[in-house]
């Protein structure tokens, strides 16, 4: 009786693979690319797809996962496209992506330590991406500044007023980096490089595009971003460098397909016409300049294009564990928009102090200043949370909403706040206090 | 919804028909689905308690008790304030010289003082930041010649600085209209009685003027209260508006206090609008006078004239900066770090040249369909509100007010909750039709149609209706023939803010927009701006929002011209 059952299911799910094997008409793809990335794909989907159409709708990631599960009732959308690998866990975790299993074959199943597919076959990798620091040549040039390695460069003297960068709670992307240094330097001494980078700040941008853009047009000279927003902006003309630091990750961009899909066998379709050697060589194209995920497609690449499966630098990565990252998501944002967004003039006001002091300490030296700026270090360097509390059920608990008791955002945002504006003003008060002692 | 004043409003002196009732109703359902209730169906978690969902106000105790949302509160109002002060130095040379000088390009002066307000989303800010930024084109050359920079774009003052320039047309709309609609025997009247010269101005003209002037500097200080893009692209985050928005839109989606800060929002809002309907009240601004064509212009001598012309100039030359490094962006190659781009290519026009016309239609389509919907609901309130005694009325003025404080994204997620789940006949949601972009731009632009209509009907006299009236003429008849011809200046007014604002409105759009061929310009714009290869067609995208916006402007105002020309001819 089971097996009969079996089989009549079996059948059935071949007679659908059947009818799927001709797609036709019009799929939808929610995403947060950009017109420059979404047209090449889209004509070179529909000459290799005839009888498809595919209809782009452009919206920011967040907005993108919003729309999805405010219109789940009468889903019109086929497919989600973005970059961010939280978003896709996100839609996978309220159950608005449905499962699939690509045909494509040529794919490894790692890039660097970064599964390329979603472990449950929910949403695919398609492109990688790594973050580094970007950089107008001409504003470097005018204000005489070196040329930075690593993220740690960042936080020097000479970097005073201008870094900048997207709010981590704004931007999948910059997330991920913030997450990579965390998870690469642990979380103490992470969040002491990330501050003492932010001390440099120009200033924090609310959505991602805004840093190339300001770099793009000389507004700030440096910036912290993922590598296709500088590789295109090179391929369009524009006077900017990009380097990968040693502590970086890389990982990819994705392509899933929405559960109940009104078009489900043309979303299918376009999965498959992403990862094959056809789709992945579009994204040479200058104004994409993505890494694709097919190593063997790179044999087409134009010159000096980085190679993720073949440069060491970008090889010896760390390992990113996507679990930890999701567990603490939220937490991580908020922190970061707590003590730094938003207490960002304070913070720059206690770095200044500090860079003033050891420009004095410099010329004259003085022990006890020198264990004044220690302290000073050490209280921006200061977390109101540890690693074990960031990750616990219960602080999480705090951003999800209405569902569960306990602490409200807004009462740990306050407390977080006030830790952070303490602290700095303390820093500011002990750096002052060594660059008169160093005089 | 029963919240009208026991005024003992001397204008009110005729009652309602049931005409009026049922008019009254229907504008309050119209709010009630399309504002209220979408807006509600988001709002309302500002009100329920974690873990529970149960009522509290225990989320607004958190507002006052954290420091950055207080910070924001008075940086908010700060700003707005001192915006108003900004954006009047700015207007009321303009409004005063075109409208009491004979002045050689006086229409030409109305449309480019009008093209501020059209600043297309992201590359009017990119733009602006290529010319006033820290090294923007005039900060470069200052640093060149002389060795210091001036800080137009930092902090607080940048927003004010942005604001007053972006907002002022709000004011010389009004004023102007206002103006105009002075009758010149007011003037000659005062004359006789011998003032002139600025105390004319002080006493007699401006006074009259005021209600446009109030309703200008009201829509200033409520619209740089409710804005978030600007202090946004000036990266300045405690300021209200931006504060909703961040939380809305990311981390705080489900947590109520974002929704906290929109209810402040809202409830700062009506409070400005209702202080400003307090300053008029009690005044009567009308006039019997009818026909006399607005003030006198008077010729101005020589060397006035060089002045006159000379503020205009270095007005206009400020106020349309951004438009000029817009027009440059659209035309340049590369443009970083240099005081003019590197090369200059027609290549941006010709890659957006083929989809634009769709953008184009769409927006013609969506923007004109929402400014007609909001000058007649607008001018209806203004009527229900100055001519009848309706219980009530006050509230339709109030909510409709309020939709200038609801943040578009919430506007949005709520039509998209409130209409999604309706099917038409084949199963598609209504809210996937393109009518309700229409109907969230017409929502999200109604008070400024409204604040121009109001302004208008408070300047003419009850006296005129009531001739009519004793003359055999029915109510409707009346507001055909009399009411609304005298209302024509100020409904243009308010047809053409709301026409222009909406045709380059994005936060609402961006969430309503189910597919490309339905994209308005705005839409086209976000997402050409999200690559380095984009920043050019956007540009040109940019700038033909802008032409498209001015031509409009100015065929109706020509439209209307003709139209106050023609019973004119035989006076």
């Amino acid at each position: 009786m089971h097996r009969l059952l079996m089989l009549s299911l079996c059948a059935a799910l071949v007679s659908t693979a059947a009818f799927a094997q001709a797609p036709a008409g019009k799929v939808t793809v929610v995403t947060s690319f950009a017109k420059d990335v979404t047209d090449p794909v889209k004509k070179a989907f529909e000459t290799a797809t005839p009888g498809v159409t595919l209809e782009v709708q452009n919206r920011n990631t967040n907005a993108g996962v919003k729309y999805l599960e405010e219109t789940r009732s009468g889903n019109q959308v086929d497919l989600f496209w973005a970059s961010a690998p939280d978003a896709f866990e996100v839609l996978k975790g309220k159950g608005l992506l449905q499962k699939y299993t690509p045909r494509a074959s040529g794919i490894p199943e790692k890039i660097g330590q970064f599964p390329i597919n979603d472990p449950a076959g929910f949403y695919f990798g398609f492109a990688a991406s790594g973050y580094g620091i970007m950089w107008n040549e001409r504003y470097v040039k005018a204000n005489k500044l070196p040329d930075p390695r690593e993220w740690q460069d960042l936080a020097k003297p000479v970097y005073y007023d201008h870094v900048s960068i997207a709010a981590p709670s704004r931007s999948g992307t910059t997330h991920l980096t913030v997450e990579a240094v965390l998870q690469g330097e642990g979380w103490a001494k992470g969040w002491g490089t990330i501050k003492a980078m932010a001390g440099n700040f120009r200033n924090i941008t609310e959505r991602s595009f805004g840093v190339p853009e300001a770099v793009n047009s000389g507004q700030v000279g440096y910036g912290i971003v993922i590598d296709f927003f500088a590789f295109s902006a090179q391929a369009s003309g524009f006077p900017v460098k990009f380097i990968y630091p040693t502590v970086t990750t890389i990982v990819p961009a994705n392509v899933g397909i929405v559960a109940n899909a009104p078009n489900k066998a043309a979303a299918e379709a376009f999965v498959e016409f992403l990862l094959s050697p056809a789709g992945q060589q579009v994204l040479f194209e200058p104004g994409i300049r993505r890494l694709p995920v097919n190593p063997d497609v790179y044999a087409k690449a134009p010159a000096d294009y980085p190679n993720p499966f073949k440069d060491p630098r970008l090889n010896a990565m760390i390992k990113f564990d996507v679990a930890k990252s999701e567990a603490r998501n939220d937490v991580v944002d908020v922190l970061f928009d707590q003590l730094i967004s938003f207490q960002l003039d304070s913070l720059k006001a206690a770095t200044k102090a500090i860079h003033e002091a050891e420009a004095a300490l410099a010329r004259k030296d003085n022990a006890q200043a020198r264990a004044l700026i220690t302290q000073a270090r050490e209280l921006i360097a200061a977390m109101p949370v540890d690693e074990t509390a960031a990750s616990a059920k219960e602080t999480a608990s705090a951003f999800t909403g209405g569902k569960q008791k306990g602490a409200r955002q807004a009462e740990l945002e306050q407390q977080w706040a006030v830790f952070a504006k303490e602290r700095y003003a303390q820093a500011q008060a002990k750096a002052e206090e060594a660059a008169k002692l160093a005089k | 919804m029963s919240l009208a004043l026991p005024t003992g409003r001397a204008r009110a002196r005729l009652s309602a028909t049931p005409g009026q009732i049922a008019l009254a109703l229907g504008i309050a359902v119209f709010l009630a689905l399309f504002l209220v209730w979408p807006s509600a169906t988001v709002i309302y978690v500002a009100f329920t308690e974690k873990g529970g969902g149960a009522f509290t106000l225990v989320n607004f105790a958190d507002f006052f008790r954290t420091d950055l949302f207080l910070r924001s509160f008075w940086n908010s109002f700060y700003v707005s304030a001192m915006a108003v002060v900004g954006a009047s130095i700015l207007a009321l040379p303009l409004a005063y010289i075109t409208s009491r000088f004979a002045f050689r390009g006086t229409a030409l002066i109305q449309t480019l003082g009008f093209l501020p307000l059209i600043m297309p989303p992201f590359v009017g800010a990119v733009a602006m930041q290529l010319f006033f930024g820290r090294n923007g084109s005039v900060n470069l050359l200052l640093d060149d010649w002389f060795g210091f920079k001036i800080p137009f774009m930092e902090g607080l003052n940048g927003v004010i600085f942005v604001q007053s320039i972006h907002y002022f047309p709000f004011i010389l709309i009004n004023l102007s209209a206002a103006l105009r609609n002075i009758d010149a025997s007011m003037e000659e009247a005062a004359q006789n009685l011998g003032s002139s010269g600025f105390r004319l101005f002080r006493r007699i003209v401006f006074p009259l003027a005021m209600p446009g002037y109030i309703a200008g500097a009201s829509l200033v200080f409520v619209k740089v209260f409710d804005d978030l893009a600007t202090p946004l692209l000036l990266n300045v985050k405690d300021m209200l508006a931006p504060q909703a928005y961040l939380r809305v839109t990311s981390i705080g989606i489900a947590d109520p206090m974002g929704y906290v800060i929109a209810v402040v929002l809202i409830v700062a809002s009506v409070a400005a609008m209702a202080l400003s309907a307090l300053a008029t009240r009690g005044i009567d601004y009308s006039t019997v006078q009818r026909g006399g064509g607005g003030l006198a212009r008077r010729k101005l001598r020589p060397y006035e004239s060089v002045l006159a012309y000379l503020t205009v100039m270095l007005i206009l030359l400020l106020v349309l900066a951004p438009h000029a490094g817009l027009l440059l962006l659209s035309f340049s190659t590369v443009w970083s770090f240099s005081p003019l781009p590197d090369g200059y290519t027609m290549a941006h026009y010709a890659r957006i040249f083929g989809e634009s016309s769709l953008y184009i239609k769409n927006t013609l389509i969506y923007a004109s369909l929402a400014g007609l919907i909001d000058v007649v609901l607008g001018t209806a309130i203004a009527y229900l509100v100055l001519r009848t005694r309706l219980i009530g009325r006050d509230a339709l003025d109030w909510a409709a007010s309020a939709a200038l404080a609801v943040p578009g994204i919430v506007l949005g997620i709520g039509y998209l909750r409130a209409f999604y789940g309706v099917k038409l006949w084949d199963g598609t949601p209504l809210a996937s039709l393109w009518i309700v972009i229409v109907l969230a731009l017409a929502i999200r632009r109604l008070p400024y149609a409204l604040r121009a209509c109001y302004a208008a009907l408070q300047q003419i006299s009850v006296s005129l209706e009531e001739a009519a009236e004793n003359l055999g003429a029915t109510k409707l008849r009346t507001v055909r023939r009399i009411v609304t011809p005298l209302m024509m200046g100020g409904m243009l007014a308010g047809f053409v803010t709301s026409f222009a604002t909406a045709a380059v409105e994005l936060s609402a759009t961006l969430m309503l927009v189910q597919s490309n061929s339905d994209a308005p310009l705005a839409y086209g714009l976000y997402v050409l701006m999200q690559s380095a290869a984009g920043r050019g067609p956007g540009a040109a995208l940019g700038v033909i929002a802008v032409l498209l916006v001015a031509v409009c402007t100015v065929l109706s105002h020509f439209v209307i011209e003709r139209g106050r020309a023609m019973p004119q001819a035989g006076h």
